[in-house]
């Protein structure tokens, strides 16, 4: 389906590969996959395991962003989520704890969809409540404690292995597909890029601009509810604190990387996806590369200012040239 | 050479003045003169060229051909504030003061006065309140400015202006959100400015309020110069055929054969239908397979109508029925769901999604209609868009082209797509020919006509009074925000209605005693 | 029509808090209390007092906290590896923050791009440049440290003013007087008005952008040296989400995050509200921190509702105008 993976793809795709080569030239051993256990492992199996919390966030934010808006909070969700799940894990069935922590996602995001399309609050502004709020909500939850478990069932979920991919993996896929085919199966799809490309003119056709925002806040705050379980799950418990601390700009990192943008409109699931694999990969690398971790943000910022100076509508350059190859090819 | 003819010297000169945008053209070969302590109305529809104008000699836009001549001497200003600079300064309808600052800091905002290094705020109040006395406004200067009433923000844009020796002020539509006490208090300090050598022009279309306070008047349509008068000579029939009439010829029209739209079968119908302070209380019908034109001047309540039918804005009384049922209409989802379609005199901004492709715009109204569980597949999508390309001829046939990059009567031909494409009973065309070359007009007008036969009814607002009485069955005139006469069959033409627009006296009188 | 300003509001939440946390614990209602308060708090002060300029102009500088973090971390090597005299080390580092928060203003100006995006980039790049310099914490036993630590006025009722509360209530004013006597600061308000208006006006709206990033960056940076006056330490992970803490303390003051509307004098009371609940919860024992940054949140819900609710108010007398002229 071209809905899905748009032409304009490439770039991102020609980045990966370059930043893939450039680990590979680092660690040697970079490509190598073993089977052990059932279970796929290797540096590449680590960058999508790693990656999958800010895959799952920016599956929720891409379409948040491209309805113009932005959610500051789901790092802070993570952790309510996480929270939960924790605390339930140990007395509870998996079903009961992953409905309460996703229940409770989608609480938050009912709440910055409330504020944003019923009260009319700037988006930036909205979720700002909740960022700072909702990390206090959760170490309400866990006491401010780190809370352990351990729930097998819920251990599986950040340690098992399906049909050898780990079990987050498999996960985020599943929303991949999942919200690829929500979005790009019903008609909210195009009604969400109607939104964030003209509300007004939106509205005057008959969509229902004020529900579709609601919608993406709440989808936003399921996924981020979800990274939220699985990274509890990962470690085994939940730590309000440190839990998807400063993933929310992750995730809007790799909708920007994944070229939607930040004032709405078109918007590219597998690209924001991509983009989170992108930020990923970089990681591992600099990781593998012998460089303290510490020294990913630095790239992060380089490539935050590339992006950025790549779409900036006074840089007409680049992304010229790209429009007019496209012409010419069609 | 001009000059020697011209007994008083011309302060603002514009000769041959041309812009187009892409590929149409804003203003042909205009010119306009002001002369130094005049008040100069300038006229028109809107499309009619004026803003381009204004905007032309201010600078926010560069001109294709001509000059402009402050005092003799030719400027370019290429900016607002380079104009501002020149003497030429603009007050718009939105004041573009800051609503947030106080009104001294807005009057002496970046010219403070100071000492070392310090806004001296008491001697900055006591100018700022010397400043505004002489335009007989006492107000508390400390006070932010978007606390005070449109009027006093006006007064305090022009006191600014004024104040930074502008010599030219052009005030494009000062009035339209003040009251007649506000609009006395306005035209006083204007007479003055006057009176101490101030060119001003003044765009309005108050045509009452232009008779009250210009000297002479410019109208401009579809970017060319109609004609400059005298105010005092120009009878108000004669003006409105400037603005809205094309040759002063009686062109007892050109249109079909008048049909019987008597025994036509009513599609909507609305009684009493109105909403303060919006627009008076109609009764209105519209039949299938007839047309319906709303004829009147700029902000005489054309818009309103079409947006009140379509349910974009909510009436506050009367009944609205479709096909015999009365009906809600509170939202545009309500007038969709009801098969009613609406495309809105500002295209871009209320029309198209620009970064969607031509087919997605075309299935938008059907799509939101159908609701998200019933999506059309791409095959579906597809098979609409390119019927529709083919039958309005869309240029280029491209159905995934982003639609921002089509011409203007191609973007509207999209509109009327994505409305056909819901199989309507009731259109609202608002302005459907603006700002398209001249071809594309002639073919939406053959639509109009080829839809209303296939069964629609038609709701159609223009400022072309040859265009209105081309395709209309019947045709509503309104004046101030109130439906004040329709006409049908051979009493449709263009000398009748613009009669009917320029009435003034009794009926106008009985309104305002019922306001 | 207008009703309470804002910083009204902000002032009544203070002083009633105050009071019912007086009721309970009247220990806090001491000036060795509200002295410590204003110590535990001056590097938020003196940062908020710069992040009140970005925001009235209608941005927000997300790169404070991380420049803090950096600065420290720069002048403890400065000082303790590299073996330059305190006083250099200072002006070098607020040269290079300064600098920073510039090259940032330019960028959102020249490249029209969100300052929310540009001040992210500007927080990751800082924040990575203090990891590459050290990762540890690195302490700082110069004698200035020491002195200036000890350094206090004596408060009636056995409270001490410390050196840092003073710089903070120093900059503080000194905000106060640059935001509401000066030209700049009136340009300031103009620039949140609207940046469109602003330039037609005359105000060299570029040159304004780049000057009040730098002010944020270079009030960043003397509230990372007080940060390590009152850590005496320099470590490349402190002030980790003070940015958050940051805005929330300008919008309680009652500063509009949408620009425009504001005052450092709030932003002031705005960080102390934040101390007291901090104070309070202290005092209480049983409760946790956690319930500073939910009752944080629930304020700043209150504060930005309030502002909607205003804003809603003050935009209706136009439109009823507008409807009385037809």
């Amino acid at each position: 389906m071209t809905a899905l993976l748009p032409r304009r793809g490439l770039a991102q795709i020609l980045a990966l590969i370059v930043i893939l080569a450039v680990d590979r030239v680092v660690s040697p051993q970079f490509f190598d996959l073993r089977l052990q256990d059932g279970r796929l492992f290797g540096s590449l199996i680590d960058v999508l395991n790693r990656g999958t919390p800010v895959a799952l966030l920016s599956l929720g934010m891409v379409l948040v962003i491209a309805t113009r808006g932005i959610d500051l909070s789901v790092g802070a969700v993570m952790a309510i989520s996480g929270a939960i799940a924790a605390s339930l894990a140990d007395s509870h069935g998996l079903a009961v704890v992953l409905a309460a922590a996703l229940g409770a996602g989608l609480l938050c995001g009912l709440w910055n969809g409330f504020l944003v399309s019923v009260l009319g609050m700037q988006p930036i502004v909205a979720t700002l409540i909740l960022m700072v709020a909702g990390r206090g909500i959760a170490q309400l939850i866990t006491e401010g404690r780190i809370v352990t478990f351990t729930s097998p069932d819920l251990v599986w979920l950040g340690n098992g292995a399906v049909l050898g991919l780990p079990v987050p993996v498999a996960i985020a896929l599943g929303m991949l597909i999942l919200t690829g085919a929500v979005v790009r199966g019903s008609a909210l799809g195009l009604l969400i890029e109607a939104t964030g490309g003209n509300a007004r003119a939106s509205e005057l056709a008959g969509v229902g601009t004020r529900a579709m925002i609601l919608a993406v806040y709440v989808w936003c705050g399921v996924c981020a509810a979800l990274a939220g379980v699985i990274a509890a799950a990962d470690i085994m418990g939940a730590d309000a604190n440190n839990a998807g601390l400063w993933l929310e700009l992750d995730a809007i990192l790799a909708v920007v990387i994944g070229g939607t943008s930040l004032f709405g409109g078109r918007f590219s699931l597998i690209l924001a996806v991509l983009g989170a694999l992108i930020i990923q990969t970089m990681n591992t690398g600099i990781l593998l590369s012998g460089y303290p971790p510490e020294f990913n943000l630095l790239v992060k910022a380089v490539v935050v200012l590339a992006v950025l100076l790549l779409q900036s509508p006074k840089l007409p350059g680049l992304a010229g040239i790209a429009a007019r190859l496209r012409r010419a090819k069609a | 050479m001009e000059n020697s003819l011209d007994p008083v010297p011309s302060l603002l000169e514009v000769r041959g003045i041309s812009k187009s945008f892409g590929a149409v053209r804003a203003l042909q070969e205009v010119d306009f003169t002001l002369r130094a302590g005049e008040i100069h109305a300038l006229l028109g529809e809107n499309g009619a060229g004026k803003s381009t104008l204004i905007k032309v000699i201010t600078g926010v836009f560069p001109r294709d051909a001509g000059i402009v001549r402050l005092g003799g001497a030719e400027v370019a200003p290429r900016s607002a504030k380079a104009a501002l600079q020149a003497g030429i300064a603009t007050v718009y309808q939105e004041v573009n003061l800051l609503p947030n600052l106080s009104v001294a800091q807005n009057l002496f905002l970046d010219r403070q006065p100071m000492r070392f290094g310090i806004v001296r705020e008491a001697e900055m109040r006591r100018r700022a309140k010397t400043l505004l006395a002489g335009f007989g406004l006492d107000i508390d200067v400390a006070a932010p400015l978007g606390s005070y009433s449109v009027a006093v923000q006006h007064v305090t844009a022009i006191a600014r202006a004024v104040d930074l020796s502008a010599r030219v002020l052009i005030l494009d539509e000062p009035t339209a959100s003040l009251d007649r006490h506000e609009v006395e208090i306005l035209f006083n300090i204007m007479r003055q400015l006057a009176g101490r050598g101030i060119g001003i022009v003044f765009v309005s279309h108050f045509l009452d309020q232009v008779y009250e306070i210009s000297d002479r008047i410019t109208v401009l349509r579809n970017g060319r110069l109609v004609g400059e008068r005298e105010t005092a000579s120009l009878p108000r029939l004669e003006l409105i055929r400037m603005m809205l009439g094309r040759e002063l010829a009686e062109t007892t029209s050109a249109r079909a054969a008048t049909r019987e739209h008597q025994a036509r079968e009513v599609c909507a119908s609305f009684e009493n239908y109105g909403k303060a302070g919006y627009v008076a209380p109609f009764d209105l019908e519209l039949r299938h397979g007839e047309v319906v034109g709303l004829a009147g001047l700029l902000g005489s309540g054309r818009t309103e109508t079409a947006r009140l039918v379509f349910g974009a804005e909510r009436a506050d009384r009367g009944q609205a029925r479709v096909e015999g049922a009365s009906v809600r209409l509170h939202t545009p989802r309500d007038g969709v769901r009801h098969g009613f379609g609406y495309c809105p005199e500002e295209r871009k901004t209320d029309g198209i999604v620009a970064d969607l492709t031509v087919r997605e715009n075309i299935v938008l109204a059907l799509q939101a209609k159908r609701g998200l569980h019933r999506p059309l597949s791409r095959r579906e999508q597809d098979e609409i868009a390119r019927r529709y390309v083919k039958m309005l001829d869309i240029r280029p046939a491209d159905p995934e082209r982003p639609v921002g990059l089509l011409s203007g009567g191609n973007q509207q031909k999209v509109l009327l797509a994505r409305w056909l494409a819901t199989s309507p009973r009731l259109l609202v065309l608002d302005e459907p020919t603006r700002g398209i070359d001249v071809g594309a007009h002639a073919e939406i007008i053959r639509l109009i006509r080829d839809l209303c036969d296939d069964g629609l009814a038609l709701l159609v607002i223009s400022s072309e009074l040859d265009e209105i009485v081309t395709y209309s069955d019947r045709v509503v005139v309104l004046r101030d925000r109130a439906h004040v006469d329709e006409l049908t069959g051979e009493a449709i033409d263009v000398t009748n209605i613009l009669a009917a627009i320029a009435a003034d006296g009794a009926a106008a009188v009985a309104h305002e005693g019922r306001a | 029509m207008k009703g309470l300003p804002p910083v009204l509001i902000t002032a009544i939440v203070l002083v009633a808090g105050f009071a019912l946390c007086a009721v309970q614990f009247p220990n806090i209602a001491s000036t060795r209390v509200v002295g410590n308060l204003l110590t535990d708090n001056a590097f938020l002060g003196i940062v908020a007092t710069g992040m009140t300029f970005v925001i009235i102009s209608g941005g927000i500088d997300l790169s404070v906290g991380s420049v803090i973090g950096f600065t420290t971390v720069f002048v403890a090597l400065a000082i303790e590896r590299w073996g330059v005299p305190p006083l250099v080390a200072f002006v070098a580092v607020l040269a290079l923050s300064a600098a920073f928060g510039a090259a940032m203003g330019a960028v959102i100006h020249v490249f029209d791009l969100p300052p929310f995006i540009v001040t992210l980039a500007g927080m990751f790049l800082a924040r990575g440049a203090s990891f590459l310099l050290s990762t540890e914490s690195v302490p700082i036993t110069a004698p200035v440290y020491s002195t200036v630590s000890d350094f206090a006025l004596r408060l009636p009722g056995g409270g001490r003013l410390t050196a840092i509360a003073i710089i903070m209530l120093l900059i503080v004013i000194g905000g106060a007087l640059l935001l509401h006597l000066t030209r700049f600061g009136a340009n300031v308000y103009a620039l949140g008005g609207s940046r469109a208006t602003a330039s037609l006006m005359g105000v060299a709206v570029g040159k304004m952008t780049v000057k009040i990033y730098m002010l944020s960056s270079f009030l960043a940076g003397i509230a990372g040296i007080v940060f390590s006056f009152y850590t005496s330490a320099g470590y490349s992970l402190s002030a980790v989400g003070v940015e958050l803490d940051t805005i929330a303390a300008v919008v309680i003051g009652g500063t509009l995050l949408t620009g425009g509307q504001g005052s450092v004098i709030g932003t002031f009371l705005g960080v102390l509200i934040q101390g007291l609940i901090q104070t309070y919860i202290n005092f209480d024992g049983t409760l946790s921190s956690w319930w500073t940054k939910i009752a944080t949140g629930v304020l700043l819900f209150a504060f930005i509702a309030l502002q909607q609710a205003l804003v809603a108010v003050a935009r209706r007398p136009v439109a009823r105008s507008a409807g009385a002229a037809s």
